[in-house]
């Protein structure tokens, strides 16, 4: 029998193949965060050492100076195709959005811009149902309609292993790979893999992030945790939420559902 | 419970008997009838085993308390707004909880009608399934309809949970009626409850911790029937099926990439690619950032290489050559249907099985089964949310297996037009593995061109050859026509010959027998005798049941522009009071298994030259139809 994480490598080798099979023209979203970096990865084991699409990162221009180091040594060592796209201002963005959450948006609003420019058919996003309660309602292969938005009351069948791959012209499609991981997953799998990740995960003065986003709307945890192993023995005893440091997804009780619905990841 | 207090934790975080990296993980779906208590049950099952995440229960009863409503568990996997509004689950969800034992996804699936494509969406991808019924409701329409459906999905551990005890005072007799109730249904449809547990989510009594109110039940709480499932795995020990996802050809390799569904692969296997029918050995099992693997499993994602560069696409089914799937363009399938249209007879839909896709049509609907009391009823359609036994054909031959045998490639998923509309699950009981019947065996083989024309030949006996393929089932009046009918032709002058079933089974065919695989041989080798015999410039009369519309027109492939197909048809009634041979009756009677039109199917023509209705006219009239059909279709010269 496979291990477990045997069997979760595998069956995202497989979606990511069906993804690279039937969608015309795809790209893989890089937001330089963990599971992004373990989807880069996992790319890279199912075309046998090849990415063979481009990986896009959105960037707000607000994110760790760490990050931006990452990225420019990554895309080279990993021989990625990159795109960077950068976002519209937040005074764009819907008025009637807490602060947090409409500086969010600014993402989508990027990553619209660069889907209709570039002409892309799917995206592939690195969620995973674990993180938050609209993603857990997921689909592998998320049909989104002509502006990006999701329609989450009247999602596809899934079931088989046959993914939703026909579409009327216009629509396109959000593949997720990992969205049958979870944290403890992802991290137990970049310990058996030694993948590399921005050190912002690492404890630094009993202060680690646990999830990274923008600099102003994203705040760190308490932890003493400065290796994989402490991280792993501090995840499997936490009853936090991973994604409690980032401030959008609390400011109101359907302010996540909102993003999601308009197309944030 | 407005205030639920902080239950036994049952999973001591921390000091677990199993070592996290080792444990393995299993996927619950839970099933039922809307408000029978699915949600809560989950919600119960966190709070009872210590695993809310922190400031979660005052999460919910902030969300309560805005809409002035009483603590409700549902609450924590319900994330759509509008399933909080409305108070029920839209779309199935997904959260992880441990017990001392294992991992588990717990999937909360939807338990409105409306929503069945979403409750198959989550029940689909589990290992076993936690059915709910509300013990004070009794079994409803959901509960029997899911109770089918994981039958048809394939899972076959299911534990049934009798909700509400405490709305029934804990009664035993209550619970003792509904329980066996139920149980007796999923047994009828090939499902065995492992376990029936007395319980109440909303109080947690039989969840995680045992009911002190029912001390007359002595089974397993809801957690340990949990913990006692097994994990389900990709069949290692069964034969390989390896279909192929993609071809890559980033460098100078040219990969065969694809999932091993079944079995297990080595370096320097011959396989064979079904249905193209080539082989060719393993040469590497490719791989990055790892250890160059000489075998790999069922489960496993992986790239092969072949020491021959054979044509192959995806879609190609990968075996070894023993123990090859079934190749077949007709076949049986159980299907749900989900479709905002109605299935029907004769409609075109694209068929997904692995990673195969092609067209099929529906030939025939069998039956349509009420999934409430499981009575059968003949249709012409199958509506949204029904379940049914239909016919499909392909219009090529296709590699797939049957489900009882093999569950990943015995399954496919139906297209109508955009969207996933329906899965089945294939028998081909009834129909042949035409495999054998197109392998070509001999090799060095080159043809030898004839001397003499077709046209030399119809002028010396002065009308062309000809195949008059007589197909109707046994008693329809075949053999009495062809005799009569060659009789006539041979009065005129024509080079006439009957072959007939009975006569070529002493003789030819003497090999085979009556099984579909046998009946597709008899029929493959009298229609190329017949080919040979019309190519000879002689006008064969053939008179075989013939009860597949695949061996028919593999027989008119054979004799192609000569051949004429003649549907001798006489309802099923009229045959068997005729039952010339005392056949019908036996049949009846058991003694003969696989026969047409009781046990076995007759496929009817559906492209025929020419029709004769021997029930509704007498044999002269219809001699007198068949006679000039052949004076306007191969006239003879005077």
């Amino acid at each position: 029998m496979l291990s477990h994480l045997d069997n979760l490598e595998s069956q995202s080798i497989f979606i990511l193949r069906e993804a690279y099979n039937r969608i015309d023209k795809i790209a893989m979203m890089w937001s330089l965060g963990k599971d992004s970096n373990v989807m880069v990865w996992l790319a890279k084991k199912a075309f046998l050492g090849h990415v063979p699409f481009p990986v896009m990162h959105i960037d707000t221009g607000k994110k760790f100076p760490e990050m931006y180091a990452f990225r420019a040594r990554y895309a080279k060592e990993w021989g990625l195709n990159l795109i960077l796209g950068d976002c519209p201002p937040v005074e764009q963005m819907d008025e009637t959005l807490p602060p947090a959450a409409r500086s969010a948006a600014r993402k989508t609003a990027g990553l619209k811009a660069k889907i209709e420019e570039l002409g892309f058919t799917g995206i592939i996003a690195g969620i995973r149902r674990d993180e938050e309660g609209t993603r857990a309602k997921e689909r592998v292969f998320s049909p989104r309609g002509q502006t990006g938005e999701w329609n989450f009351r009247d999602q596809p069948p899934e079931f088989w292993d046959q993914f939703k791959t026909d579409f009327p012209p216009g629509t396109h499609v959000r593949i997720h790979p990992l969205l049958h991981w979870t944290e403890l997953d992802i991290w137990r799998y970049v310990q058996r893999e030694k993948i590399p990740l921005v050190e912002l995960y690492y404890a630094k003065n009993g202060k680690r992030y646990r999830s990274l986003g923008d600099k102003d709307i994203t705040s760190p945890i308490v932890s003493d945790a400065a290796t994989i192993e402490e991280i792993i023995a501090e995840l499997e005893v936490t009853k936090v939420a991973e994604r409690s440091g980032r401030a959008m997804d609390h400011e109101a009780e359907d302010a996540f559902e909102r993003l999601r619905a308009d197309g944030y990841m | 419970m407005a205030n639920p207090e902080p239950g036994p934790v049952l999973a001591a975080v921390g000091g677990r008997a199993v070592p996290a990296a080792a444990r393995d993980l299993l996927r619950i779906v839970i099933v039922g009838h809307v408000d029978h208590g699915k949600s809560t049950l989950v919600g119960r099952i966190f709070h009872d085993t210590g695993l809310l995440p922190e400031g979660k229960l005052e999460t919910i009863k902030a969300v309560c308390e805005r809409r002035g409503m009483p603590f409700e568990w549902a609450f924590l996997m319900d994330a759509l707004q509008a399933e909080r509004d409305q108070g029920i689950t839209i779309d199935t969800a997904q959260i992880w909880f441990k017990s001392a034992k294992r991992d588990y996804v717990i999937i909360d699936a939807p338990g409105h009608k409306e929503f069945l494509k979403n409750m198959i969406t989550g029940a689909a991808a589990s290992d076993a399934a936690v059915l709910v019924i509300d013990v004070h409701e009794g079994v409803k329409e959901q509960s029997r309809r899911h109770g089918y459906l994981l039958h048809l999905l394939g899972v076959r551990q299911v534990a049934v949970v009798c909700n509400k005890m405490d709305l029934v005072g804990f009664d035993e007799a209550r619970f003792r009626a509904v329980g066996p109730e139920y149980a007796q249904y999923l047994a009828s449809i090939g499902v065995t409850p492992t376990y029936i547990i007395p319980a109440s989510a909303r109080g947690g009594d039989n969840i995680a911790a045992r009911s002190s109110a029912m001390p007359w039940y002595q089974g397993p709480t809801v957690i340990e029937a949990l913990d006692r499932f097994q994990p389900t795995s990709a069949p290692t020990e069964q034969p390989l099926r390896f279909p192929i996802q993609d071809v890559y050809k980033f460098d100078d390799r040219r990969i065969l990439a694809g999932r091993i569904e079944s079995g297990v692969l080595r370096v320097g296997d011959r396989l064979m690619f079904s249905p193209s029918n080539q082989t060719a050995r393993v040469a590497s099992i490719e791989a990055w950032n790892a250890a160059v693997p000489m075998e790999a499993k069922a489960g496993q994602s992986v790239g092969i290489t072949l020491d021959d560069q054979l044509f192959v696409e995806r879609g190609e089914m990968a075996s070894h050559e023993d123990n090859a799937p079934i190749e077949t363009d007709v076949f049986c399938a159980q299907l749900f249907w989900l479709g905002r249209d109605p299935l029907k007879v004769g409609a075109r839909y694209k068929c997904k099985l692995a990673t195969a896709e092609f067209p099929v049509t529906v030939q025939s609907i069998e039956r349509v089964i009420s999934t409430t009391d499981l009575s059968r009823r003949d249709a012409v359609e199958v509506e949204r949310n029904e379940v049914a036994e239909i016919v499909l054909r392909a219009r090529k031959l296709v590699a797939l297996d049957e489900f009882r045998s093999h569950t990943r490639t015995g399954r496919f998923v139906l297209i109508d037009k955009y969207d996933a509309a329906g899965g089945g699950i294939i028998s081909i009981e009834g129909y042949a593995d035409q495999r054998e019947l197109v392998t070509v065996r001999s090799t060095n083989i080159v043809k030898v061109a004839h001397g003499i024309t077709g046209e030399a030949r119809a002028g010396r006996n002065g009308h062309k050859g000809g195949v008059l393929w007589f197909t109707g089932l046994s008693g329809a009046g075949k053999s009495t026509l062809a005799v009569e009918l060659e009789r006539r032709l041979f009065a005129k002058g024509y080079h006439v010959y009957v072959l007939d079933g009975d006569n070529v089974r002493s003789g030819l065919n003497a090999n085979l027998g009556f099984s579909p695989e046998d009946r597709a041989e008899n029929i493959r080798r009298v229609g190329e005798v017949a080919a040979l015999f019309a190519d000879a410039g002689i006008i064969v009369i053939s008179s075989f049941i013939s009860p597949y519309r695949s061996d028919r027109d593999r027989a008119r492939r054979a004799a192609k522009d000569s051949f004429h197909e003649i549907y001798v048809k006489a309802d099923l009634d009229t045959c068997e009071r005729r039952d010339p041979k005392g056949l019908y009756r036996r049949a009846r009677a058991g003694e003969i298994r696989e026969f047409t039109g009781i046990s076995s199917p007759y496929e009817a023509p559906d492209a025929h030259e020419l029709e004769v209705d021997t029930a509704g006219a007498d044999v002269e009239v219809c001699i007198e139809r068949l006679m000039d059909y052949v004076r306007r279709t191969i006239p003879i010269a005077d």
